[in-house]
């Protein structure tokens, strides 16, 4: 990150970490920061707007909040939804128009981006925690592994077992009892990653998958989820460097722009 | 939102006018408990005092008494995985508890399939519980155009049916009288046509929002003068909104259809989010549902055209006449996207949804939402999921 100081912010407030992006007045990043979203929302939103510097004539710079607690922030920031600002950022990042796929904590969209990033058309999993990263965090969790570790153990296991359950409580008594038969550890992670991929998979071919196939979302740092998409959709995934700060990019390029 | 339309005040007189005549008709006559589909002009002809168990579970959840009562008959065994009007108006009668007072016991139930399955079991229950006698007409599905042996079996079922009422009732049916009825079902069907037509009109004078809170009248109130001459009234309100240049919505920039039934117990909310957007609903497959048939109902042969209206009701349709209704509604009404409320409780207006949204964005570049919730039972929304999927939405309808 440069140290010119930020023109426009962005600031995506998901459930899992709040992200912000701060952009000079030609559109680069040059501030970025994550934290996890703490129980007292409020508090923590009003320490980061703090931290944010204003104008030299002391006026509050562009602001667009994203993300489910949107709704939080106090002041005179615009409200902009996830889906809309996910696909503004995907597409300065790849200049593409395509499908992205964002893997929230809470939810995942599949959204299918025109021209100039606008949303053509998006479907979103918001009911159901199967298809979103909470799946995999908590069955990791069960596994007693960090949520980074699950990928690369899915990715070298040679076996793979199926999990037929489509519901992550279930997807829970499946695994105690695969571990109460001694089967291998890689082979289940495998099997939670493949499920996962195919309700994902789903998803993406119910918008009409148009390709590239774009991530975002912190899920898309998951090697084993990237690698399973792309053989589903025979084609590369596109993910970006930091694909978490899709959203907060997309905010604060449409603050920069003061795009509606 | 632009003014409130002033028939409010009447249509609350009329729809509380029939709730206290149902109180104390036990006095006088007969009472028939019907679906929203039955031939209700043969028992208008014939002098019943008709109650319809879905408007009251409608009035039940505009009112938000839905979810108790849902409670109720879900704690009898009742799954929750049944029509939320089933297990309002099941609810209501385990637990005697209804907004408008008392319901007066049916002396007669009529049902017919045309809307659904769920009333074929629904009212075997009432049936059951109140010892009355039940009639069914049975409603053959269209693919497509209805064949002549289709139209044959319901009409011989609805003239089956007058033997059993006359007797009911305790009167012979006079003709005239049918024939009158039917007109007056046309005569306001007709009107109220002419009045979902008004949303073609820039601004839109009414949305649907307005449709659905005054469309008591033509649902539960057909074949009667009363109804005719209220919405002639509503009409010329509208007329005299749309010369003014009067909107439903202030500085409209957007117009949407809606598809399927309301979402009850969100109507005020969902009116208001759309209108701080904005956004008019100009159109609504359910409102025009209930005036499109009018041309159908000719008195001069009042058995057929029953027959003729009420095997041809939307939800009797296969789902590529709804699409077709979905497309001549964004054309004709020139609106800018789609909101299909994917009904938990309502199957068969639910099902094939997912492919006339796709069939709508893909082929004919129209913005559509799929929008989860339930006509009255509120855990079936979940209210901050909603609100992103419509905020997104509108960000694209806007662009």
């Amino acid at each position: 990150m440069s140290e010119t100081a930020p023109a426009a912010y962005g600031l995506d407030v998901g459930s899992t970490a709040v992200k912000l992006v701060g952009l000079d007045t030609d559109g680069n990043a040059v501030r970025q920061s994550l934290e996890p979203t703490e129980p007292a929302l409020q508090k923590q939103l009003g320490r980061i707007l703090e931290s944010i510097q204003e104008r030299r004539d002391g006026g509050p710079l562009p602001l667009v909040v994203t993300g489910y607690g949107r709704g939080l922030v106090p002041g005179p920031a615009r409200r902009v939804t996830e889906i809309t600002c996910h696909a503004r950022g995907i597409f300065q990042l790849f200049e593409r128009e395509g499908t992205l796929l964002d893997v929230g904590g809470q939810d995942s969209k599949a959204v299918s981006v025109g021209p100039g990033g606008n949303v053509l058309d998006f479907l979103m999993n918001d009911k159901c925690a199967a298809g979103t990263g909470r799946f995999l965090e908590y069955t990791a969790s069960r596994l007693n592994l960090r949520v980074d570790e699950i990928g690369p153990a899915a990715l070298q296991s040679s076996g793979e077992t199926p999990i037929s359950s489509t519901c992550t409580v279930f997807a829970e008594s499946e695994i105690v009892s695969l571990i109460a038969q001694g089967t291998d550890l890689g082979a289940i992670l495998k099997g939670l990653h493949r499920s996962l991929v195919q309700r994902l998979s789903g998803m993406i071919r119910a918008v009409g998958f148009r390709p590239p196939l774009m991530l975002s979302g912190g899920v898309a740092r998951n090697d084993a989820v990237v690698n399973m998409l792309s053989d589903a959709f025979d084609c590369k995934a596109l993910v970006p460097e930091s694909p978490e700060f899709t959203g907060a990019l997309g905010a604060a390029l449409t603050a920069l722009e003061g795009r509606p | 939102m632009g003014p409130p339309l002033k028939c409010a005040a009447a249509t609350k007189r009329l729809v509380t006018r029939h709730y206290l005549d149902g109180r104390y008709v036990r006095h006088y006559g007969k009472t028939a408990w019907v679906t929203s589909g039955a031939p209700v002009e043969l028992l208008k002809a014939l002098g019943f005092f008709v109650l319809y168990p879905e408007n009251h579970g409608a009035l039940c959840g505009a009112r938000r008494a839905a979810e108790a009562l849902c409670r109720e008959s879900e704690a009898a065994g009742y799954s929750s995985d049944i029509c939320s009007y089933a297990r309002t108006d099941l609810g209501s009668l385990l637990s005697g508890r209804t907004p408008v007072g008392r319901l007066p016991r049916p002396d007669v139930l009529v049902c017919c399939t045309n809307i659904c399955q769920t009333v074929l079991a629904w009212y075997r229950v009432l049936s059951d519980h109140f010892n009355a006698p039940l009639l069914v007409v049975d409603t053959p599905f269209l693919y497509a155009e209805a064949p002549p042996h289709a139209k044959a079996y319901v009409l011989a079922q609805i003239e089956a049916m007058v033997e059993p009422l006359e007797r009911i009732a305790g009167r012979s049916l006079n003709q005239d009288r049918l024939k009158r009825t039917v007109k007056y079902s046309r005569d306001a069907a007709e009107l109220w046509n002419r009045i979902t037509e008004m949303g073609r009109r820039k601004p839109a004078p009414l949305t649907a929002f307005d449709q659905f809170i005054h469309m008591a009248p033509i649902v539960e109130m057909r074949g009667d003068s009363r109804t005719v001459d209220f919405y002639a009234a509503m009409l010329r309100e509208l007329e005299e909104r749309a010369r003014l240049g009067i909107g439903a919505v202030q500085r409209e920039r957007a117009r949407l259809v809606w598809d399927n039934l309301p979402v009850w117990h969100q109507l005020r909310f969902l009116s208001e989010f759309f209108a701080e957007k904005g956004a008019a609903v100009v159109a609504a497959t359910y409102t025009k549902a209930w005036g499109e048939l009018a041309p159908l109902l000719q008195e001069s042969q009042p058995f057929e055209a029953m027959a003729d209206t009420y095997l041809h009701v939307l939800l009797n349709r296969g789902t590529g006449s709804k699409l077709d209704t979905i497309r001549a509604l964004v054309k004709e009404f020139d609106a800018d996207g789609v909101v299909f409320h994917s009904d938990r409780s309502c199957k068969p207006y639910s099902i094939g949804q997912m492919g006339q949204r796709d069939s709508v964005v893909r082929q004919d570049g129209i913005p559509a939402l799929l929008l989860e919730a339930d006509h009255n039972d509120p855990r079936s929304w979940s209210r901050s999921q909603n609100i992103n999927r419509l905020e997104a939405f509108m960000e694209v309808v806007a662009r």
